[in-house]
Order: C-alpha cells, then sequence, then structure tokens
C-alpha cells in the first residue's frame, strides 16, 4: 500500500532527538508512586482536609420523572449550622445557541440541568439542591428540612417503550436530529445516525447465508471504587482552588468555569490520585456545586458522594438494543452488513451509538455496511463515557453474530476472522483506512495459542470474540527539569491511573539515556503546566509519551549546548549517548555526564528546563482478540469463567506489567458485564440496587488467572512505537463470553447480562424446540 | 452522646472522642487523620476500609466506634516498620498488583490478616479470602500472584 507523505516517522525521529535506546523501556521497574499507595500515603480525592471545611450534600429527587412546583430551602437555611443553601437557581442560564462549543458535546445547558435540576427533575437521584453546614449530621438534618413539591409525571425506562410514539416525553422540545425533512413532533429520540458503506442491497444479493438477530445489553457502571469527592476553597478575591478525583484538572477548569461563567485563570485545580475513572470521572457533578457553597458561606467545601449516589446519579454506559443482519458467501466472506442500533442515553442526549457503529465491524473487512443508530432519552441517569465508549455492546453483537456465521457454515471461528480480517490499507466504513494494524496478528497468535488448541470438558464451551477501538492522541503538555545534582523532574497534567508515572519516567530515561531511578515524575495543577486533555481514549502514554520524548530530546539538546559552552567548542562537535556529551573530533576523548553539566548549569546559563505542548496525532488504532472458557451448570444455568487469554496489538509496551493490568482489568469488567451486572428498577423508576451488594462487579473468587499475549507491531508515528492499550480490553470479552456460553449451552444467548436465571430460561427454552 | 475511648492503633497507645454513630473508618480517616484506610461504600461491601481488629479482618465502616474500647487495630499505616515494607507491600509493587491504587490498603491488610492466619494457601483460597476486596482495575491476577509469592 501507499504510505501518505504525511508519515511521521521523521517527526518521530526528532521527536526522539536521535533514535532512543530502549535500555528501560520494556522493562518493570516499580513505579515511581507505588511506596506512597502501598503505604496508605498517596491522596486521593476524599483525603484532604483544610481547616474550617464545611461538609457540602446534595438533596436528590425521589422520583424518576416530576415537575418541581416548588423548591423551598427557607426552614433548612434557617437551621444552626447550615452556612449555604444553592438550588438551580444559583446557577447561570446558559442560553441553547450556546450550549456547545463548535456544535461538538458536551452540551453545557444539558450539564448545568443534570447537575442541578431546572424545572423538572428527569431521573431517581437528580441534584436539585446543595447543601453547606458545620458538619455531616447538620447537613443530613438540613436536607430533611428542604421542602419540595413535585408533580410526578409518568416516566420511561424501558428502551423500546421509550421509542414509542405514545411514550412520556423527557423533553417536550426535542425534535430528533440527522431526519430530513426534521420531524414536527417530538419524541425521545434525540438522534439518527447513519453510516453507509458500499451498496448493502448488492451486497446482500451476493450471500449465500443471511444470519438475523436480535441483542441486548443492559447498562453497566464503571464501577470505580473511590467515589467522586472533591474539597474546594473559594478566596475572597474569587480566585478558586479545587482537590479532587478527576480524569483531566483541565476538563474541571473549563467545565467549571463554563457552567460558572468564571474566567479559566480564576480557576486552579489540584488533581488527587484518582481511584479508578475508567471514563466515569470525565465530566463534573460536584466541583461546581462546592464552588458555589463555597462562595456563599466564606469557607471551604468538602463533598463526597455516597455509593449510592454513585449508582444513582454518575454514569453509567448505556444499554442497548441492537437488531443486525450479516450475509456471508460460502467460503465465509462477508459480503454485507445491515442493522438498526438503539442506545439509552438517560436523562440527557449523548449514548455512544455512533461510536458503536463505526467500531461494530472495523475489525473485518467488509464492502457494504449500513448500520442505523438511534440515541434514545430515558429516565435514567445521564449516561457518561466508560472504556472504549460504544464498543463493547456493538461488538457484542457483531462478534455474536460472526460466530453463528462460523456454526452456520462449519468454519474455525478463528480462520473465519481471518478470512475477513482488515489489513493494511483496508477502508473502514467510518472512513479511516488503516496503517500499521496488527489485528490479524493477534488472530494468529490466539490460534497458536496452547489455549485455543487445549481440550474442553463435559459442559465447557469456547469463544473468541474480536474488538476494535481508535486510541486518541490530542493536546498534551510535558515539562522536564534538571536539578543541579542531575536529578531529573518530569512534570505532566494528566492524571496517573493506573501506571502512566512509570511509563513517562521509562521514555524519559531512555531519550536522556539516564537510569529510571534518576527520574521522578509529578502530575501538576492547572497553575503549573500548560493545558492537557484529560486521561482518556487510551492517550496518554502515546500522546503525553510524545510530549514527554520531545522534551527530553529538547533537554538532550541543550545539554550538548551546555557541554559546548564548557568545551570552548560548537555545538556540532558535541554528540550525546549513555546520558553523556562527548567531545567528537578530539584527539583525546572527552565526555561529561548529565549530572556534570548539571552542576554547572548556573556558569552555562541557568537551569537547564524545556516544557513542550503538542497536539499529537497519529494514535495507531487498537485491536485485540480473546478466547474464553466457561463451564456451564445446566441445572442452575450458572457460568463460571474457567479460562481466559487475550491477545493484543500493544503497538510497543512501554511498562509491559501495567499494559498487561490493563488487559487483565478489561477482560474482567467485560465478564461482570456479559454475566451479571445490570441496573435494575422498580415500577416506579427507582434503582433497586445502588450498591455493591446487588450490583455485583467480579470478584476475585469469580474469576481465574488472566492470560495475557502482548502483540508488539510498531506504531511509527510514536518515538517508542506506542498504541493506546486501555480500552480496548474490554470490547471482546463481551462477545467472547458470550459465544463460549452459547457453545456451552447449544443455544445462542443474545442478550445480557446471562444471569443464571437467564440461562436456565435459555436452556428451557431450547429443550421445548427440540421437543 | 459524646465516648471517650482508649484503643491501640499500630502498636501506639492512642485515645479519641467520638459519637455513638461514628464508625471505625470515621474515627481512623477524620479524629486521627489517617486517611490510608479507603471509603468505597460504607456499608461492608467493597473491602476498601479493611483493617484488623484484635486479629480479626473487618471492615472499618461496619464497626461502631465505641466497640474500639482496648481494642487492638492495624491499618495499612502500620504495615512497614522502621522504613522497611512489609513482604506484601513489596510483593504488590513488585508484581505491579495496583493501577489506580484506592483497594491496595485493604487488600493489603485482607492479605496480612489471611498469611497470618493461613500462612499456606492455595490460590482458590486466596480468592475466596479476597473476595471481599473488590478491585475494579487489575482483574485480580497481579493481585493473586502478589500475594501467592509471599507464601512461606
Amino acid at each position: 500500500m501507499n504510505e501518505e507523505p504525511t508519515d511521521y516517522a521523521d517527526v518521530a525521529e526528532i521527536a526522539a532527538g536521535n533514535k532512543p535506546c530502549a535500555a528501560v523501556v520494556g522493562t518493570r521497574p516499580v513505579r515511581p508512586d507505588g511506596v506512597d499507595k502501598v503505604t496508605g500515603r498517596a491522596r486521593f480525592g476524599a483525603d484532604m482536609q483544610l481547616p474550617g471545611s464545611l461538609v457540602g450534600m446534595v438533596f436528590r429527587s425521589p422520583h424518576a420523572h416530576a415537575r418541581l412546583l416548588k423548591v423551598d430551602v427557607s426552614a433548612a437555611l434557617a437551621l444552626p449550622g447550615v452556612k449555604a443553601i444553592v438550588t438551580a437557581a444559583d446557577l447561570p442560564e446558559i442560553p441553547e445557541d450556546q450550549a456547545m462549543d463548535k456544535g461538538q458535546p458536551p452540551d453545557f445547558r444539558d450539564m448545568s440541568a443534570n447537575i442541578l435540576a431546572r424545572e423538572k427533575v428527569l431521573y431517581e437521584g437528580h441534584a436539585i439542591a446543595a447543601v453547606a453546614a458545620i458538619n455531616e449530621r447538620t447537613a443530613r438534618q438540613a436536607l430533611s428540612l428542604i421542602d419540595v413539591d413535585y408533580a410526578v409525571l409518568p416516566h420511561v425506562i424501558d428502551l423500546h417503550q421509550a421509542m414509542e410514539p405514545d411514550a412520556p416525553l423527557l423533553n417536550d422540545h426535542n425534535f430528533t436530529k440527522g431526519i430530513k425533512p426534521p420531524p414536527k413532533k417530538p419524541s425521545n429520540i434525540a438522534s439518527r445516525y447513519e453510516q453507509v458503506h458500499g451498496d448493502v442491497v448488492a451486497g446482500f444479493a451476493q450471500a449465500d447465508v443471511i444470519i438475523e438477530e436480535e441483542f441486548s445489553t443492559q447498562p453497566v457502571h464503571q464501577g470505580y471504587i473511590e467515589p467522586h469527592a472533591c474539597l474546594v476553597n473559594v478566596r475572597p478575591s474569587g480566585r478558586t482552588d479545587i482537590w479532587c478525583s478527576t480524569q483531566g484538572q483541565f476538563m474541571v477548569q473549563a467545565y467549571c468555569a463554563r457552567l460558572l461563567q468564571m474566567p479559566l485563570a480564576d480557576i486552579r485545580v489540584f488533581p488527587l490520585e484518582i481511584g479508578g475513572g475508567f471514563g466515569g470521572k470525565t465530566t463534573v457533578y460536584l466541583e461546581p456545586l462546592a464552588i458555589l457553597l463555597s462562595k456563599k458561606s466564606g469557607k471551604p467545601v468538602r463533598m463526597e458522594m455516597s455509593r449510592a449516589d454513585v449508582f444513582k446519579a454518575t454514569g453509567p454506559t448505556s444499554g442497548s438494543y441492537m437488531r443486525i443482519k450479516i450475509g456471508a458467501q460460502n467460503d465465509g466472506t462477508v459480503v454485507a452488513v445491515e442493522g438498526v442500533l438503539c442506545y439509552q442515553a438517560g436523562a440527557y442526549p449523548g449514548s455512544p451509538v455512533r461510536l458503536g457503529c463505526m467500531t461494530a465491524f472495523a475489525p473485518y473487512n467488509i464492502p457494504n455496511i449500513k448500520l442505523i443508530g438511534y440515541d434514545v432519552l430515558v429516565n435514567r441517569p445521564k449516561s457518561a463515557a466508560y472504556r472504549a465508549p460504544g464498543a463493547p455492546m456493538a461488538s457484542f453483537a457483531a462478534e455474536s453474530l460472526m460466530d453463528m456465521l462460523a456454526q452456520r457454515l462449519d468454519i474455525d471461528p478463528l480462520e473465519l476472522r481471518l478470512r475477513n480480517a482488515a489489513d493494511n490499507g483496508t477502508q473502514t466504513a467510518y472512513g479511516v483506512t488503516f496503517k500499521n494494524i496488527g489485528y490479524r496478528q493477534t488472530l494468529e497468535a490466539a490460534r497458536a495459542h496452547p489455549h485455543y488448541n487445549a481440550p474442553l470438558a463435559p459442559d465447557q464451551g469456547r469463544g473468541v470474540a474480536s474488538g476494535f477501538w481508535f486510541n486518541i492522541g490530542g493536546q498534551s503538555s510535558a515539562a522536564i527539569n534538571i536539578h543541579p545534582d542531575g536529578s531529573v523532574l518530569v512534570t505532566t497534567g494528566t492524571p496517573d491511573i493506573g501506571g502512566s508515572r512509570a511509563s513517562m519516567a521509562m521514555m524519559a530515561a531512555d531519550v536522556l539515556g539516564v537510569g529510571y531511578e534518576q527520574v521522578q515524575v509529578c502530575i501538576a495543577d492547572t497553575g503549573s503546566i500548560a493545558h492537557s486533555d484529560l486521561t482518556g481514549g487510551s492517550r496518554v502514554t502515546f500522546a503525553v509519551g510524545m510530549a514527554v520524548s520531545q522534551a527530553a530530546s529538547a533537554v538532550v539538546e541543550e545539554l550538548r549546548r551546555r557541554a559546548a559552552l564548557l568545551w570552548k567548542v560548537e555545538v556540532d562537535q558535541v554528540s550525546w549517548a549513555g546520558g553523556a556529551a562527548r567531545l567528537m573530533a578530539s584527539d583525546k576523548s572527552s565526555s561529561l555526564s548529565l549530572t556534570q553539566i548539571a552542576a554547572s548549569s548556573a556558569q552555562t546559563g541557568g537551569p537547564i528546563a524545556v516544557e513542550i505542548s503538542v497536539n499529537a496525532q497519529g494514535a495507531g488504532p487498537g485491536f485485540a482478540t480473546h478466547i474464553c472458557d466457561v463451564q456451564l451448570d445446566k441445572e442452575t444455568g450458572r457460568v463460571t469463567v474457567v479460562r481466559y487469554t487475550a491477545i493484543q496489538d500493544v503497538g510497543k509496551a512501554i511498562h509491559p506489567s501495567y499494559v498487561e493490568g490493563q488487559m487483565q482489568g478489561g477482560a474482567v469488567q467485560g465478564i461482570g458485564w456479559a454475566l451479571n451486572e445490570a441496573y435494575l428498577y422498580d415500577e416506579n423508576g427507582r434503582l433497586l440496587n445502588p450498591g455493591f451488594l446487588d450490583y455485583r462487579v467480579p470478584v476475585a473468587s469469580d474469576v481465574p488467572m488472566i492470560d495475557t499475549v502482548l502483540v508488539e507491531v510498531p506504531n511509527p508515528r510514536h518515538p517508542f512505537g506506542v498504541k493506546g492499550v486501555g480500552e480496548v480490553p474490554i470490547v471482546p470479552p463481551l462477545g467472547a463470553v458470550a459465544n463460549a456460553v452459547s457453545r456451552a449451552a447449544g443455544t445462542r444467548l443474545c442478550d445480557l447480562p446471562m444471569s443464571p436465571t437467564a440461562i436456565h430460561k435459555a436452556l428451557k427454552r431450547a429443550a421445548r424446540r427440540r421437543r | 452522646m459524646t465516648t471517650n475511648i482508649h484503643a491501640s492503633v499500630n502498636g501506639e497507645p492512642c485515645q479519641f472522642q467520638c459519637e455513638t454513630t461514628d464508625t471505625l473508618l470515621k474515627v481512623l480517616r477524620e479524629n486521627l487523620r489517617m486517611t490510608g484506610t479507603k471509603q468505597g461504600c460504607g456499608t461492608g461491601d467493597c473491602g476498601a476500609c479493611s483493617v484488623i481488629m484484635n486479629g480479626e479482618l473487618v471492615c472499618a465502616c461496619l464497626v461502631l466506634a465505641v466497640e474500639c474500647g482496648q481494642a487492638d487495630i492495624r491499618t495499612v499505616e502500620g504495615l512497614a516498620s522502621a522504613g522497611q515494607l512489609h513482604p506484601l507491600q513489596q510483593a504488590f509493587l513488585d508484581n505491579a498488583a495496583l493501577q489506580c491504587g484506592i483497594c491496595t490498603p485493604g487488600l493489603l491488610m485482607a492479605a496480612k490478616a489471611l498469611l497470618d492466619k493461613h500462612p499456606q494457601p492455595n490460590e482458590t483460597q486466596v480468592r475466596y479470602w479476597i473476595a471481599g476486596n473488590l478491585c475494579r482495575c487489575t482483574g485480580y491476577d497481579k493481585i493473586v500472584r502478589a500475594i501467592m509469592g509471599c507464601v512461606s
């Protein structure tokens, strides 16, 4: 295939100065923040205190859908010890035409209404007011004194019911976008997305086999163990300091500024350690409330969500319904795919259905695809990003269909995927042409893995599935300071959610040619480094790693210049290798180590420091193939995952242990999604399981060891070949588990979660059919 | 009603005042400012607040502070001694058994309680013992390996 002339290989070389020698990259050192985290010293969202802090708490709707007739906070405000109360009246109104930037989400008008309800509450747990008091007991008492009159409205939780023409409407002004001509009647369908590639009618005409099936998945929560928490201090000058647990301190700064009409420079956000996010901490819930409360009371305000609040009012990702048809020739060549995907948005538009349409069949070279996506409003919390947003559920449908096709045509499921695998040069249905991808290699590694050829015991089934995620780059800043003693400080603006400090230090060490122990990493506040996009999209090791590598290269240039000054030679006489400057063109061999140059920095021009900001492009797309074995108890319908192998093209693993960790963690989250996790509602639209006892995420005794295979097809657009690795691992498990269960059960399971009850029913249904 | 409690925390005598409704977790985190013990749920479902009380592994969020009179309480802050990490702490670091790290203090205390009682558990025993400690990041693989690596 032809490489585009804009290939980044040359940029990568510039970024790296010289080709970096990977002495540290690829090894497994202890992470820089490790000791703090195993000794209890690391400070997370709820661990900060300021003297005189008030406790902030939120008053939430008990109803799934209601008009607010009266919100009276006077009795609560009169309670001794209550220092401030805020309601939607305290939030600036954002006009509709200023709701979005360049038409791109997020919609700040919706975000504002989600933070504090205006006129209507749209789900149980929707915030109506917030209180700040001298202690938790007083704050709780104040909540009980808030007097709200509701006109309870009919609600809709179910996706299908929400799409009916006579469904209760969440928003009377919602006219489906993406339909021409625009509908005259409002509905709960926020938007329609269409992805067309080739000609599906012609495609299906070539098909020997056509399979059509319906699939559904339930909303699942990101399930981070640390609830949202923040501490906010608005000083009399209006300058505002925020300490919080977030995936992006610059996101918190920007969103708060936008929602509260404050200058960005007035808000300084200090990111604390983050106890899990998985996409769920890419927006704000508490921080704007705490700012308003702190401003009103003149005191610092600390807020912490309860676990029930986390379940009721944050996340989750969308539940879905999908009907998809696939057509193939007898040799397994897939010729056409057509279908409809409906995703629950929650109370405000913005499900990742578009991403579902784009990713579902991306691993395959399919000439004709038509997928239509609907974003549907329901009386549930507004959905939030969750690891590869939108992809796992669509992939579940796609990979189930591939498995059904394999069974129908009696082709090995990996072989079927190999026959249809996307390669370099494959044009995707969403428009991009793949380059430097390693999908086929994951399939080949799967086929060669002992797991794939191991015998199965009775009532066991083996499933395979593949997955795709785009991965992104984005705006990233990094600073490197060389201290006079030769120690190195790398500063970035992206929270370390799973070991990224280690990978930043490792890349910097290799570009500089120094030892890993010589490098420390600091995650800075918004006042201490230039903007960085948030930690998400599997972008940090790629994009921030690029900024760090470039900063380290610039430091090398500076060190060469300083050495040239000390030697009184031209800089082109000085080379850099092994962490030291070397005088070339000299009869006697001279060298100056980084530490020696640093020690004399005051004599050669002052501190040695570089800050680089980039908008990184060229993130390599990620592909994975997973193999899952399950044991099925046909009496009870209980499924146990007995063996699991995750194979992924990771580009280049900077710290292999943390890459494996992403794959293992994603796989187990996907297993939970497939087998057990779901939001359960009563007839009043109230969540029945807002806690970890009844919303049961996988525990250690539920899962086996997760074997991993790291396939490394380097990304030429990154100095070390990095591709994002964090999200792909949650894409294949839903399909892999479902295919394993379906093969063990002898009947196709199309609805998640595959709880014992659901499987038991499916087995009975299948038995009836066979009679 | 405020009660005065004398206990031992990480081997040091300790005195605190608490309300009858205060949990041990609240006292540790707020009164004693020992924030190593984490709150993930407050209902005993996630194990992030696991501590060892009189030799037993407990969720600090389910223990009332007034129950702690004369109790011997061990938290993650007391695991390392004289600048020397506990073997479990070192094993968690060496095995990359933490990603975000919020569950780590609780898991370390749970693992310590296990090895104190059963110095030679097999993998299944490890998995069932720590089944009360949720980790959403790691998929448990590296945590189990770290604990198994400390089996004498």
